[in-house]
């Protein structure tokens, strides 16, 4: 049997989905995959930046809701106000407000991240422009809203932070009076420009909460809220780090001396040195530069991918919104059926949104095999690989086969395969996203002869189209429709969530169906042996 | 059974997937507990003061005040007529500043606004060592006046980290230290 027997035919990726990964990404794949070792897939921090960025906010959100309401925002009351409140017993002192500045930290490092791991995998243009345009203000609002807290604290680093600032924004064009001269003297520093530091934590941590709703507008399943290991881990760390190192104040504002010395939050206020060292005009040409160079990445040119989005056949569209509500993408919306039949509705693609991962195919319930027409049409389906073809080529191959009782294996395309799914009794069936396969498919294998059938889907935390796997697992189980029948026998089908590497996890499976005869009998062909 | 029993990111927490976790916090944390503070920043040089050179000032009006000629009168409404008109824009405000003889400043501001009417605004910061230094600053705000208009001389002691505000204030006697 040669290869092209056994492989079948590539799936036409589409930007968007990885690429072939550069070193950058290869680098950070080995170390997600390190972490992994650690903690678990399913645990990986490294999957799960977003949702803890959201955690740090919620944290910052009710820890800075109970310190504006004990602090006094007053320029004169402000340092000895905080000065007290470390005085107060520890649960709800200093050590709160330690909480809220280690919160801060955690949030832009966890927010570079995620930003970072969004880049290398390319998601930022196609079905990702929307969130990755909506994502760069909130760096900056995360830094403004962060710089500004210090300054209600109004000790020597909140002076220098504040002046540092005034003296930034001053190389800026078009300023009649410098700000910095609203701090040459404590008695210019009134409750009036205090009242707008207030406006500068507050306000644009407001901003920044209509920012994270828009940022995740077109994630329906978008978690903002990390899993619970990861979360209460999370807090641990702040409780500890409060508890070891807790934030003091620093001498009151002076504006008659300069700080000698700054414990600064190099975190949050790297921009003062920044500019100390640069230059305020060279440091808004550099961060400016590299805010735009965000911004541009959406729409630098790259080649396009010919992949068509998912496609509505009104004929066998019945507008039961499965489609949209496992978009993973909120590429899916429903108008009112052409047919005019009153209350029946039809789902239309918007095709920049849609990723063509195939979800919504997987959950169209006209995509079951077992309907005995010639041409299998789906309400909804990928012209690149329709359940028509899918159907075709899953009898044909079992036909095909060499072995008595072939295995299926339904697998992402953007797995490599492990060795043991290209025996010659494996049948492998690569989908868009295993979330495009119909749970009916694993019954119909199985009439049609198989041994069993496995579904290779990606480890947790690397779905391509973030929930692929999710969705096709509660499919799988009973617990999202489509469903698969309970009576398919347990034994013989599985889910496996894995990467190229897990071949340890899948051959004892494959070889539980193949049996113990058939097991010691097959020979690994010359071409599992080069792979 | 709800999708969250099967979803495997949610279960399967082995006691090594917590240690794991564990280490990756201690190591996050200690990164966040390092650098939330150190190394220590100095935004001064040690043994440096700084002088501020600021102030906010309008200048002369660049042009005498004359009275309306026959003509200019004769296109305003008797009730509005002034007894004479003045130019507005306003002098550029140019200041010097000689720190131990040496000229450490010499900038000329450029009035505010579209008929360049507003204020001349400057801050400068200059860092100078600290100790006793002798300062001569010198401004000038009338664009007809031949030489400076203001001038004050003056030896300060500075302490390190010690700041001096040069400023104009016409109600304090002009150029103040």
């Amino acid at each position: 049997m040669n290869a092209a027997a056994v492989l079948p035919a590539p799936v036409p990726r589409r930007a968007g989905a990885p690429a072939a990964p550069g070193r950058a990404l290869a680098a950070w794949h080995a170390l997600e995959r390190g972490i992994d070792r650690w903690t678990g897939p399913a645990l990986n921090p490294l999957h799960h930046l977003g949702s803890m960025a959201f955690l740090c906010f919620w944290t910052l959100a009710a820890s800075g809701i109970y310190l504006y309401a004990v602090i006094d925002t007053s320029a004169a009351g402000a340092h000895a106000s905080i000065e007290r409140l470390a005085a107060w017993p520890w649960f709800y002192g200093g050590w709160l407000r330690s909480v809220h500045r280690y919160a801060a930290d955690a949030f832009v490092l966890l927010m570079g991240l995620h930003a970072l791991r969004e880049w290398l995998h390319g998601r930022f243009r196609a079905h990702h422009r929307f969130s990755w345009l909506t994502g760069v203000p909130l760096i900056v609002f995360a830094f403004v809203c962060g710089i500004g807290g210090f300054w209600l604290n109004w000790d020597e680093l909140g002076q220098y932070s504040a002046l540092a600032t005034a003296e930034w924004l001053d190389a800026l064009p078009g300023l009649t009076t410098p700000l910095a001269r609203n701090f040459l003297s404590l008695d210019t520093v009134g409750d009036r420009l205090f009242s707008l530091f207030v406006f500068v934590h507050l306000g644009v941590a407001l901003l920044m909460t209509f920012g994270l709703w828009f940022h995740i507008q077109r994630l329906p399943r978008a978690r903002v809220v990390p899993p619970q290991p990861l979360a209460l881990g999370l807090l641990a760390m702040f409780v500890g780090l409060a508890t070891v190192t807790p934030v003091v104040s620093g001498p009151a504002a002076d504006m008659t001396r300069v700080p000698a010395a700054l414990r600064l939050d190099w975190l949050l206020l790297f921009v003062h040195p920044m500019a100390d060292a640069l230059s305020g005009g060279l440091a808004w040409v550099v961060l400016g530069g590299a805010l735009a160079g965000l911004l541009w990445l959406p729409f630098m040119p790259h080649r396009r991918e010919d992949a068509p989005a998912a496609r509505v056949d009104p004929d066998y569209c019945s507008g039961c919104r499965r489609c949209v509500d496992d978009c993973p993408y909120a590429a899916i919306g429903m108008v009112a059926h052409p047919s005019g039949k009153p209350g029946h509705e039809l789902a239309v693609v918007d095709a920049e949104r849609c990723a063509r991962c195939g979800i919504c195919a997987g959950a169209c319930p006209s995509a079951t095999p077992f309907r005995s027409v010639a041409d299998l049409q789906s309400g909804i389906d990928m012209p690149q690989l329709p359940v028509n073809t899918l159907r075709e080529q899953l009898r044909q191959r079992l036909q095909a086969a060499p072995a008595a009782r072939s295995i299926v294996a339904f697998r992402c395309a953007h797995v490599p395969p492990p060795a043991c799914l290209l025996a010659p009794d494996v049948v492998a069936i690569e989908l868009l996203c295993v979330g495009q396969l119909p749970p009916a498919f694993v019954e119909y294998a199985l009439r049609d002869g198989a041994a069993g059938v496995l579904v290779q889907a990606c480890a947790p935390g690397h779905c391509a189209f973030r929930d692929g796997a999710t969705l096709l697992h509660e499919r799988l189980h009973g617990v999202r429709e489509p469903r698969l029948r309970p009576t398919v026998p347990r034994e013989r089908w599985a889910m496996v969530w894995s990467g190229a590497r897990d071949a340890d996890a899948i051959a004892p499976i494959l070889d539980r169906w193949r049996g113990p005869q058939s097991a010691r009998e097959r020979t690994p062909s010359a071409l599992e042996l080069s792979t | 059974m709800n999708a969250s029993t099967v979803d495997p990111s949610r279960h399967r927490v082995s006691v090594g997937a917590w240690l794991g976790q564990a280490l990756l916090y201690v190591l996050f944390a200690v990164f966040i507990g390092v650098f939330s503070h150190w190394p220590v920043y100095h935004p001064l040089p040690p043994g440096d003061a700084l002088i501020k050179i600021s102030f906010t000032h309008t200048g002369k009006p660049v042009g005498d005040c004359r009275p309306l000629t026959e003509e200019e009168k004769a296109k305003l409404p008797p009730q509005m007529r002034p007894k004479q008109i003045c130019p507005r824009e306003r002098s550029p405000v140019s200041i010097e500043v000689d720190i131990n003889g040496r000229r450490v400043l010499q900038e000329t501001a450029e009035p505010s606004g579209l008929k360049r009417d507003g204020a001349s605004a400057v801050y400068r910061r200059v860092q100078v060592p600290a100790g006793e230094q002798k300062i001569a600053v010198r401004m000038k705000d009338d664009a007809r006046a031949p030489g400076f208009t203001a001038q004050l001389e003056d030896t300060v002691t500075l302490k390190p980290n010690q700041v001096l505000v040069i400023d104009y204030n016409a109600e304090k006697g002009g150029i103040t230290f």
